[in-house]
C-alpha cells in the first residue's frame, strides 16, 4: 500500500490559520477579551467533544483501506456496465476511505483498466459527495449531525446523474471523433 | 446523541480492526500506525478550524447574509452561494468554516448547502494540484461539466423537503 503523503501543515493550512488568526485578533481588538474568550471557551468545547470521532474515523479509514480488494472493484466497472456500473462506482466512492491522494489516482487507474468516463465521474462526484470519511472527519465537526445527513440525503442522486450524463456525454464525443475521444 | 455517534464509531473500527486481525494479522500494527499517523496530520488542521470558524463568524458583516444568503433569497442567493464555493480556496477545513460561519450568522440552509457542494465539487486548487495530474484532462473537464447542476439540484431538494 503506497504511503499517503498529506502533510500536516501545507499551504491550505497556512490559509486557515492566517484567517483564523487574523479574526481571533480582530474580534479581541473590536469586542474585548471578555468576548475573545467566550468564543474560544466554545469553540474549544466543541473540538474537544469532536475528537473521539475523528480519532475513529481516522482508525476506520486506515482498516478499510487494509481490507477492500481493489483490484476486482477496476472489474466491475467498464463502459459495458450499464447502470450497474454507475451504482457500484457511486457505492465504491461513498465507502473508499482517503483523501485526494488516493481517490484520484485510484480513478485515474479504473479509467486505465476499463473503467468508462461515467463511471470514473461517478466515484469522484460520489467520494467528493457521499464519502463517509470525509463527512465524518471534516463535516461533522463544523456542522452537527442532522445537517450533514440531510445535506448527504440529498446528494445521493447526484453522482448517479451527473455519471449517467457523462457516460452519455463520452459516447457522443467518441461518436464524433470517429472512435477517439 | 453525541454518545450515540461515538459508540457506533468505536464499534466500526474495533470491527474493522479484529477483520483485520483475523484476516491479515501482519497488517495490523501497519493500519495502526496509518491512522494515528492520519489523526496527528488532521488534528491542528482541525483544531485551527473549528476555533477560527467562531471568531470568523463573528466578524462576518452579519447584517448582510440574510439578505443575501439568507432562506428568502430564492434562485439569486443560490448562484451567489455557488459562485463563493467554486471560488474559495481548496482544502478540507476552509470552506467549512465559512459555511459554518454563514449559517450561525442567519445563512438559509439550502444557500450553504449550494455553497458546501460548490466547493467540494469545483474548488479549483485541488482540481488542479490533485484531479488533472491523475485522470485524462478531458475526463476531468467532463467531470467538472456534468457536475455544475449538482449543487443547485442538491438546494432544490432540500428547498422542496424544508429540510435541514
Amino acid at each position: 500500500m503506497p504511503a499517503r503523503r498529506r502533510r500536516a501543515f501545507d499551504w491550505s493550512a497556512a490559509v486557515i490559520t492566517v484567517l483564523a488568526v487574523t479574526s481571533a485578533a480582530l474580534v479581541y481588538f473590536r469586542d474585548g477579551q471578555a468576548r475573545f474568550l467566550a468564543i474560544l471557551t466554545a469553540d474549544l468545547a466543541l473540538f474537544g467533544t469532536m475528537l473521539p470521532k475523528v480519532m475513529a474515523g481516522c482508525l476506520i479509514g486506515a482498516f478499510v483501506m487494509m481490507l477492500l480488494p481493489r483490484e476486482t472493484v477496476s472489474r466491475w466497472v467498464g463502459a459495458e456496465s450499464g447502470l450497474a456500473g454507475i451504482l457500484l462506482a457511486t457505492v465504491a466512492g461513498a465507502i473508499l476511505p482517503g483523501g485526494p491522494f488516493t481517490i484520484y489516482p485510484i480513478a485515474g487507474a479504473l479509467l486505465a483498466a476499463g473503467a468508462d468516463a461515467g463511471a470514473a465521474c461517478a466515484f469522484v462526484i460520489s467520494w467528493t459527495l457521499l464519502g463517509y470519511a470525509r463527512a465524518l472527519v471534516w463535516e461533522l465537526p463544523f456542522f452537527g449531525l442532522d445537517f450533514v445527513t440531510w445535506r448527504i440525503i440529498f446528494s445521493i442522486p447526484l453522482p448517479i446523474l451527473a455519471g449517467l450524463a457523462a457516460r452519455a456525454a463520452w459516447k457522443l464525443m467518441l461518436k464524433r471523433n470517429g472512435g477517439v475521444a | 446523541m453525541n454518545l450515540i455517534i461515538d459508540i457506533a464509531l468505536w464499534t466500526i473500527a474495533l470491527a474493522l480492526g479484529l477483520a483485520v486481525a483475523l484476516r491479515r494479522r501482519p497488517m495490523l500494527g501497519q493500519s495502526l500506525r496509518y491512522g494515528a499517523r492520519d489523526f496527528l496530520t488532521l488534528l491542528p488542521r482541525i483544531a485551527i478550524g473549528m476555533i477560527g470558524s467562531g471568531f470568523i463568524a463573528e466578524l462576518l458583516p452579519q447584517h448582510l447574509i440574510p439578505s443575501w444568503l439568507g432562506p428568502g433569497t430564492g434562485a439569486a442567493g443560490l448562484i451567489l452561494a455557488a459562485f463563493a464555493g467554486a471560488l474559495t480556496p481548496g482544502g478540507p477545513v476552509v470552506g467549512f468554516a465559512i459555511a459554518t460561519a454563514a449559517l450561525k450568522s442567519g445563512a438559509g440552509a439550502p444557500q450553504v448547502i449550494a455553497y458546501t457542494i460548490a466547493w467540494a465539487l469545483f474548488a479549483l486548487p485541488r482540481v488542479l494540484i490533485f484531479e488533472i495530474p491523475s485522470m485524462p484532462a478531458r475526463v476531468v473537464w467532463l467531470r467538472v461539466a456534468v457536475s455544475l447542476p449538482l449543487p443547485f439540484l442538491a438546494a432544490w431538494t432540500a428547498m422542496l423537503v424544508g429540510k435541514p
